[in-house]
């Protein structure tokens, strides 16, 4: 059966429809699947306490505690570390590097660590901080691993926004007489600061959701909220993966879903931070 | 002004420049010796491997079992536990991420524009643990309905949730590279009287085709370097087969569960360095070519 144009061009567009349709229920049907068997779960003590052991030993009684304040510790030193270096060595590559040859093969070097699987970055966290440097199983070991891992994420993030700016602003404070710094100090970084603010947010939030780094880095089922950064960790990603693979599965399985949940929910609030203040600056500064 | 204090402001401005840009540089100059330092370490840690176990037996054995009490080296059932898993995963994903590609780019108003987008951006941004945690506890039953393999997780089951990670990165690549199609190329098709349809199949896709190859590329490097999502999904039985239904081991999935087992400087813990190493050629390939592929085609469009 031959169609005609007319109907051909309708079914290959139901088509297209159905594609992006399947797209949104894909991601429709994980989020419902977790909230509806994470919402039971979650409550106060669920929040408040550290896991604890049941009557046969297995840790899947008690709360998620210490893994949420182990991700926001690891998130918290993969800001004060990665952050300056990414945005600096960005500022650098786009504003300082002189030829352009040099700074596109410096970009290909970033875009190419970008796409590094994480389990590499683990190995070279395994084998460079856990063990040359010493700092063994530990926070510190596993930020550094992660920080390393969203490194090239922050610098293209921040070019974008760097790129952004109309190079008339930057004429015109030169023509003014600023040198280079106090142009890029008081014109470009503030007027690109939300574009890199944007990025930063969700570097950190790629950072907190990831898990095959501190696995061999030094986080630990039995590990209490880590009072230096030589301490071994909980994280609240690593909690859901021992959780799913426990062999309690009726006790286990809620707490994955629970953690699952507020894995979400603290990854939504970041990204949804990142959009507002995205489409804010858009407003703001219409060139 | 008085020129003396004039002079002096000058050089301090001049020293306060330099010294930036010094800091600047460094932090501009670490992230590339990063990508130097991965490679050189991942290399000198697996010279002393490849020394004592061989080339040959690393890429051509069929076991993969550095514990046993004769330790087995061959790679290959990680190589192809990946790369099953990958594939598979990318012919689920290719036709379904570029027909919502099309639809994104060609079809939608601006309305559902603006729930789309967000939706792909979060399904980005999904931790790759919840897909694990998905396709352990709901896909795996599901596939178990349908199928009845002999094994609850296997490498469909892991395909398919790759397939689910993968359509976020095509779509928002490839659609950057159909919006950059230019205006006039369109009209003037409509202007000899093709409909839509034949203006997207004939003049627009094969316009973006190296931002649509480019995306695919990086789609798959993002599948093959994925850890958590397969280690959950597939069951990590490393057997050298190419059945679907079967439990698989991948690289990464064997890089996850046995260095933490390893003994530092063992034979054990070279090996899994050697499997990193091939991991990270592999990835860095895919995305070379990507890289390579997008910047021509965006000199092309400029």
């Amino acid at each position: 059966m031959m169609l005609s144009r007319k109907n051909k061009e309708r079914m290959f567009f139901w088509l297209f429809r159905g594609c992006a349709a399947a797209v949104v229920a894909f991601l429709t049907i994980i989020i419902m699947f977790v909230i509806v068997n994470g919402a039971g779960t979650i409550t106060w003590d669920f929040l408040t306490q550290n896991p604890m052991p049941n009557d046969t030993g297995a840790l899947v009684s008690g709360g998620i505690l210490s893994p949420i304040i182990g991700t926001l510790m690891l998130m918290g030193l993969v800001l004060a570390i990665a952050i300056p270096i990414g945005v600096f060595g960005a500022v650098f590559l786009v504003e300082y590097c002189g030829s352009y040859k040099w700074s596109r093969y410096m970009w290909m070097t970033v875009n190419n660590l970008a796409g590094v699987p994480s389990i590499v970055w683990a190995l070279l966290g395994v084998g460079v901080f856990v063990y040359y440097l010493a700092f063994g199983l530990s926070l510190i070991s596993a930020a550094i691993t992660l920080s390393l891992m969203i490194l090239p994420i922050v610098m293209v993030s921040t070019k974008e926004a760097l790129e952004a700016i109309p190079s008339s602003i930057y004429d015109a404070s030169i023509g003014l007489g600023a040198t280079k710094w106090q142009t890029i100090l008081h014109h470009i970084l503030p007027y690109s600061a939300s574009g890199i603010i944007t990025g930063i947010i969700l570097s950190l939030s790629r950072a907190g959701g990831e898990t095959a780094p501190l696995l061999l880095t030094g986080v630990a089922l039995n590990a209490t909220i880590p009072l230096s950064i030589f301490d071994q960790f909980q994280a609240l990603p690593y909690y859901i993966y021992m959780m799913t693979s426990a062999s309690d599965r009726a006790n286990a399985y809620p707490m994955a879903y629970g953690a699952a949940l507020v894995l979400i929910i603290l990854m939504m609030i970041m990204n949804l931070a990142a959009a507002t203040l995205r489409s804010r600056y858009r407003e703001k500064y219409k060139w | 002004m008085d020129t003396k204090i004039y002079k002096r402001e000058n050089r301090a401005r001049r020293y306060a420049e330099g010294g930036i840009t010094g800091i600047l540089g460094a932090c501009g100059i670490l992230s590339v010796l990063i990508l130097a330092l991965v490679f050189i370490f991942l290399i000198t840690n697996s010279i002393p491997f490849f020394q004592s176990v061989g080339l040959v037996n690393f890429f051509t054995g069929t076991q993969w079992d550095p514990f046993a009490s004769e330790a087995m080296w061959g790679v290959l059932p990680l190589l192809t536990g990946t790369i099953l898993v990958s594939f598979v995963g990318a012919i689920i994903a290719i036709p379904i991420g570029l027909g919502c590609t099309i639809y994104l780019s060609e079809l939608a108003d601006s309305k559902v524009k603006k729930i789309l987008k967000p939706a792909i951006e979060i399904l980005a941004g999904v931790p790759s643990v919840i897909y694990g945690l998905f396709a352990a506890l709901v896909l795996s039953n599901w596939i178990m309905e349908i199928f009845d393999p002999s094994y609850r997780l296997n490498a469909l089951n892991g395909a398919i949730i790759l397939a689910i990670m993968m359509i976020p990165i095509q779509v928002s690549v490839s659609e950057e590279a159909m919006n950059a199609v230019p205006r006039n190329l369109r009209e003037a098709s409509y202007a000899m009287g093709a409909t839509r349809w034949e203006t997207i199949k004939s003049v627009i896709i094969p316009a973006a085709l190296p931002g649509i190859i480019a995306s695919i590329a990086l789609a798959i490097g993002r599948a093959v370097g994925e850890t958590m999502a397969v280690l959950m999904a597939t069951g990590n039985a490393s057997q050298f087969s190419f059945d679907i239904l079967t439990s698989v081991r991948t690289m990464t999935a064997a890089l996850a569960i046995d260095v933490p087992e390893a003994a530092i400087g063992s034979l054990q813990y070279q090996g899994l360095f050697a499997v990193g190493l091939l991991l990270f050629i592999i990835t860095f390939v895919i995305n070379l070519i990507a890289d390579m592929v997008l910047s021509k085609y965006q000199e092309t469009y400029k």
